[in-house]
This record gives structure tokens, C-alpha cells and sequence, in this order.
């Protein structure tokens, strides 16, 4: 998929982005957490799920546990870091099931039109009336709570709005002279379509995959706040849901690993935001 | 509306994607529940205690699971379109009317938050387009933009936390209180308890509305038309009001009828934190009972209520914007 065309453009994308306040400050905020969840390990070494203290320590009131502990005794910067990990790896590769999902389907649709686009268009509307969130939550359901259910379901209900995005992109490409130029020089559908069509859609379906990565951590965390989580792993979703319980007196142990899905959040949607204005000169002056 | 032939290749259109939404998610449907871990039978023989062979293939034969997969799935389907969603041996009712119950409370939820994103978002937003570049629009987004991040349960439980726990102005949860009179005592009732739950399901989409209600201000303002208006020498708040305001609405109301599946998906965390007894409560109870039958009725009548909410804001945007006919 990386032409000639994509590797020029995409070095001075990544400036472009970079040199917006929202973009530097976004880029910021998730390479901390990347950080976060590659060093969690070094960082705060055992399991997050074991307990280390007395229940209850506030953040703050221990200097060996700088957040404190919930009403097991377990750290909570242990679990904000290890809950790195899992929104991270769920929220990337979600994205990626639904990008590939919603670009396959929506480039097909939009370049073999006809039948084909039918057939594909019907399945996205009836995938766009599901409700997503209740969809992914029966799959889970269904299926028993692991890390691969969970990204499973959520990849699988995230995509149909991207691939009416790459259908529409493709509708205008296919009949343009670029492609006119391919097919004219005999190149075969496959070529034209990875090589020609899609490098061009790229601009956005990486806004799009900011944003598809952005949702699928809160719904990540929505879900293990529901009790739908992995249980062997810890989750910032997970974490609110057992601080809960404890909101009346302690209600920092349900208030930080919130704190933790803002941020991660906030810093993806600033990202799509300077994507957007970079790769559409047009919306700078917004 | 339906005696033009515009009209009528609208409805039919319409009623054969209604079909189309109801087949496909009946197949969804069956499929998932085929997917799950044992049959009816025997979670119900595992209920009753004893699970005999003989138990269990009578229990089959009664409900059909002996029978061949296309016949199942025929009877499955005939039962949708006859809205026999099944029968939850849990809560000892039928799915169809256990969710017919809990509807008008989820209906409720959903329009006071719908209603407050809307009119709060537009508010905003045009604010924020009009003071663009100022200290307001700069507040206004980056509001927006936080809440646009916050997950709507955290916010949820941070708001019962202040405004239930501390201040004590608002119930943490339920929709009415214990022992409430009826007449417009009650109804003054439920509005107290409902303003949490829907604060905090519409500040999530206001945030949403705010921030597309700005673009498309900012948008219809460089239109001819407001240059025309300008140009002519209206004021300025009538320009405002009767020529951008409209305009810039129309991408909102799109994105409403977008978004009603997933301020569906939202209803049932902020039912789930606020105990409000709607669809959403009644689709956490059946994930907590395993009770596959009605988790699945509630997803094919909630699929049903988006397919009939997109329906209304297609015919609502062909009543605003008389340039857009109805489209199939």
C-alpha cells in the first residue's frame, strides 16, 4: 500500500501534525501512556491484582503508594499502569479490525458499484441500526468476557460509518483521470485499487482511525465497567466499576482510573483534530 | 406524502429496508444464541436440578431444538415478525412484555437528554462560531472537547458524587421516591430524580453538537446568501437568526438520527449507574442472569426503535430544508 506517492507525503503529515498545539499535546499525552504500558512491567513489577497494602490508603498519605490503595489493598498506580496495556492493545487492535472491515467493504462497494454495493450497503445500514454498544455487549456476552472476545466484538460493530467514508472517497477517484490513466495502461483491478485508489484515501481514514481507536477504549471501558471485562487482567473500565461500590466515603479509588480514560481519550481526539486540519489546509483558519 | 410518486418510492423503499432490518437482525440473533455455550434445554434442566438424558431430549423435542437448523431458524424468524420475542424464564414473563415495560422510562431518559444536548449544544456552539477566536469560543471548545473525552458512567458517578452524596440536592438513583403520591406531585417526582441520569447522558452529545454546530456556523456564515443578506442591510441579529441559525441547524439533526443507536447503547450505562428502570437496567439484569433470551429481544426492538427513529428525522429534514425531498 506505501507507493512512492504515500512515502513523500507522509513525513511532513507527520510535522504538519506536530506543529499544531492539539496535535503536540495529543502526540504528548498517548506517548506517555504508550510509555506507561511498555514500562508497567518494570515500572510496577508483579500482578496489579495482588494486594500489597492495607485497604483504603488515600492517595497521597504513602509514599510507597503514591495513589493509594482500593478496598482490597491493591495499588492503584500499579493498576492505572497495567490498565495501560489493555486499553491500548484492545483499543488499537479494534481499530484495526474495524479499518479493515470498513475499508474493504467500502472500497469494493465503491469501485465494483452494482450489485456488489448494493449487497455491501444493505449490510452497513443493518449494521448502522444495531445498536453498537448493545451489539458488542451481547457478543461479549455470548462469547464469555476475554481480551479477544471483547476486541473481537468491538472491531466487528465499530466499522460501517468508515466504510461509507472510503465509499464515498472511491465513488469520486474511480472516474477521475488517474484512474482513467491505470486502466487505459491495462493495470489489473487489484493494482489499481491498492496502488492508485486507496493510497488516496488515506487522509481520512487515518482521521477516521484516531477517532475508531478513541471509541473503542471507551467502549472497552464501558463494558468492564459493566462487568464485562477480561478477568484476569486489569482495566481502567474495570476499576471504576469497583470503586463504585466504595463511592460514598472513598471516592478517588472510581475517580482516578477515570481520570486515566479522559486523558487517553482527550489525547487521541486531539490527535484526529490536527490530522483533519492537516491533511485539509482549508479548515486552518477554524 | 405518499400520493406523489416521489413519495410512494420513498415508503416502499423504506418498508422493504424495515423487512431487510428485521431479517438481519433476526439472523444475527439466532445466530448468537447458537453460539452460546449449551442450548435452552439445558439451562432450564440445569435450573430444574435434575438433567436426565431423557430430561433433556423431551425438553428439546418441546421446543423445538431437535429439529434440523433452517427449520429452527424459520420458526425463529416467524416468531420475530410475529413479535413473539420468547419467554424469560428468569423474571417468569414474556420478553415482549417485560420490554414494552421498561420502554416509556428508556423513551424518557432519552428525549430529556436528546433535548438537552440539542439545545445546549446549538446554544453553545453558535456562541462559540460567533465569538470565534475569542476567550468564550476558546472555553466553549475546550469544554467540549473534555467532555467529548469523559466517559458518560465516570461522569455518571462523579456527578452523584457531588450532587447526591455532597450537596444532597438530587436522589443517587431510582425514578421516583418510596411512597410518592400520584398526580403532579409525582410527575414533579420523577423530573428530580430524572435530571442526573439525563445531565449526564446529554453532556456527552452536547459536546458532540457543540463542536459540529460550530463548524457549520462558521461554514454558513461564508455563505452568498448571508453576503446577499448582509449586502442588503439587514441587522445583523436577523441575519443571524433567520439565515445562518437555520442553516447550520441541519447538520445537528442529521447527526441526531445518526446517533440514536448509540444514545441507546449510553441509555443503558447511565440506567445501570442511576438504577433508572428502563431498557438499559433490564438489559444489565439479563446479562447478570444470563438470561440470553431477553438481552437478545432487547437488542432486536432497540434495532427496531433506531430503524423507526432514522424514519423521523428523514421526514422532520424534509419538512425544515425544502430543497431535500425524500430520498430512499
Amino acid at each position: 500500500m506505501s507507493g512512492p506517492v504515500d512515502a513523500v507525503a507522509r513525513a511532513p503529515l507527520l510535522l504538519r501534525v506536530l506543529r499544531r498545539p492539539a496535535g503536540a499535546a495529543g502526540s504528548a499525552v498517548l506517548a506517555l501512556v504508550g510509555l506507561a504500558a511498555l514500562c508497567a512491567g518494570l515500572l510496577s513489577p508483579g500482578d496489579p491484582l495482588d494486594m500489597v497494602a492495607l485497604p483504603f490508603l488515600w492517595p497521597g498519605s504513602d509514599p510507597a503508594h503514591p495513589l493509594g490503595t482500593d478496598m482490597l489493598g491493591r495499588d492503584l498506580a500499579a493498576g492505572l499502569l497495567h490498565g495501560a496495556r489493555v486499553s491500548l492493545l484492545v483499543g488499537i487492535v479494534a481499530a484495526v479490525i474495524a479499518l479493515g472491515i470498513g475499508v474493504g467493504a467500502g472500497a469494493l462497494a465503491g469501485f465494483y458499484r452494482g450489485r456488489l454495493d448494493a449487497v455491501l450497503m444493505r449490510a452497513t445500514e443493518l449494521f448502522q441500526t444495531i445498536p453498537p454498544f448493545l451489539f458488542a455487549l451481547a457478543i461479549v456476552a455470548v462469547l464469555q468476557p476475554s481480551l479477544a472476545t471483547i476486541t473481537l466484538a468491538i472491531g466487528v460493530t465499530a466499522w460501517p460509518s468508515l466504510a461509507r467514508i472510503v465509499r464515498a472517497e472511491v465513488l469520486a477517484l474511480r472516474d477521475g483521470e488517474m484512474v482513467q490513466a491505470a486502466v487505459a495502461l491495462g493495470a489489473s483491478d487489484a493494482r489499481i485499487l491498492l496502488l492508485h485508489v486507496l493510497p488516496n484515501v488515506m487522509g481520512p481514514v487515518l482521521v477516521s482511525a484516531s477517532i475508531l481507536v478513541a471509541t473503542a477504549i471507551l467502549t472497552e471501558s464501558s463494558l468492564a465497567f459493566l462487568g464485562l471485562g477480561d478477568p484476569n487482567v486489569v482495566s481502567w473500565g474495570g476499576m471504576v466499576g469497583a470503586g463504585r461500590e466504595v463511592l460514598r466515603t472513598d471516592w478517588y479509588v472510581a475517580a482516578l482510573p477515570g481520570l486515566a480514560i479522559v486523558a487517553v481519550v482527550l489525547g487521541l481526539n486531539l490527535l484526529g483534530d490536527a490530522l483533519n486540519d492537516a491533511l485539509d489546509p482549508r479548515r486552518m483558519r477554524r | 406524502m405518499i400520493r406523489t410518486p416521489a413519495g410512494r418510492l420513498f415508503w416502499a423503499r423504506r418498508l422493504a429496508q424495515m423487512v431487510l432490518v428485521v431479517l438481519g437482525i433476526g439472523t444475527v440473533n439466532f445466530l448468537l444464541l447458537h453460539l452460546a455455550p449449551g442450548d435452552a434445554a439445558q439451562v432450564l434442566a440445569g435450573e430444574s436440578g435434575s438433567a436426565s438424558p431423557e430430561y433433556l431430549a423431551a425438553l428439546r423435542r418441546q421446543f423445538g431444538l431437535d429439529q434440523p437448523f433452517p427449520v429452527q431458524f424459520g420458526h425463529y424468524i416467524l416468531r420475530l415478525v410475529t413479535f413473539d420475542l420468547g419467554f424469560s424464564h428468569r423474571q417468569g414473563l414474556p420478553v415482549a412484555t417485560l420490554i414494552l415495560d421498561r420502554l416509556p422510562a428508556t423513551l424518557l431518559l432519552m428525549s430529556a437528554s436528546i433535548g438537552l444536548a440539542v439545545l445546549l449544544g446549538c446554544a453553545l456552539g453558535f456562541l462559540a462560531a460567533r465569538r470565534a477566536g475569542g476567550l468564550a469560543d476558546a472555553l466553549i471548545s475546550g469544554l467540549a472537547l473534555l467532555f467529548y473525552a469523559t466517559p458518560v458512567f465516570w461522569v455518571g458517578l462523579m456527578l452523584t458524587v457531588v450532587f447526591a452524596v455532597w450537596l444532597d440536592w438530587f436522589p443517587v438513583g431510582g425514578m421516583r421516591a418510596i411512597g410518592a403520591t400520584s398526580g403532579p406531585g409525582a410527575i414533579l417526582d420523577i423530573a428530580h430524580h430524572l435530571v442526573l441520569p439525563a445531565t449526564t447522558l446529554g453532556l456527552f452529545y452536547m459536546a458532540t453538537y457543540t463542536r459540529l454546530m460550530r463548524a457549520s456556523v462558521l461554514d454558513v456564515q461564508d455563505r452568498d446568501f448571508v453576503r446577499t443578506a448582509r449586502a442588503k442591510g439587514l441587522a445583523d441579529g436577523r441575519i443571524a437568526w433567520r439565515h445562518v441559525l437555520r442553516n447550520a441547524t441541519l447538520p445537528v439533526v442529521t447527526t441526531v438520527g445518526v446517533q440514536v443507536g448509540s444514545i441507546l447503547g449510553g441509555a443503558v450505562l447511565v440506567e445501570t449507574v442511576f438504577a433508572w428502570p428502563g431498557l438499559g437496567r433490564l438489559a444489565f439484569e439479563a446479562l447478570f442472569q444470563r438470561d440470553l433470551n431477553l438481552l437478545l429481544g432487547i437488542l432486536f426492538l432497540s434495532s427496531i426503535l433506531v430503524g423507526v427513529a432514522n424514519l423521523a428525522v428523514d421526514l422532520a429534514y424534509a419538512r425544515l430544508d425544502p430543497r431535500i425531498g425524500l430520498q430512499g
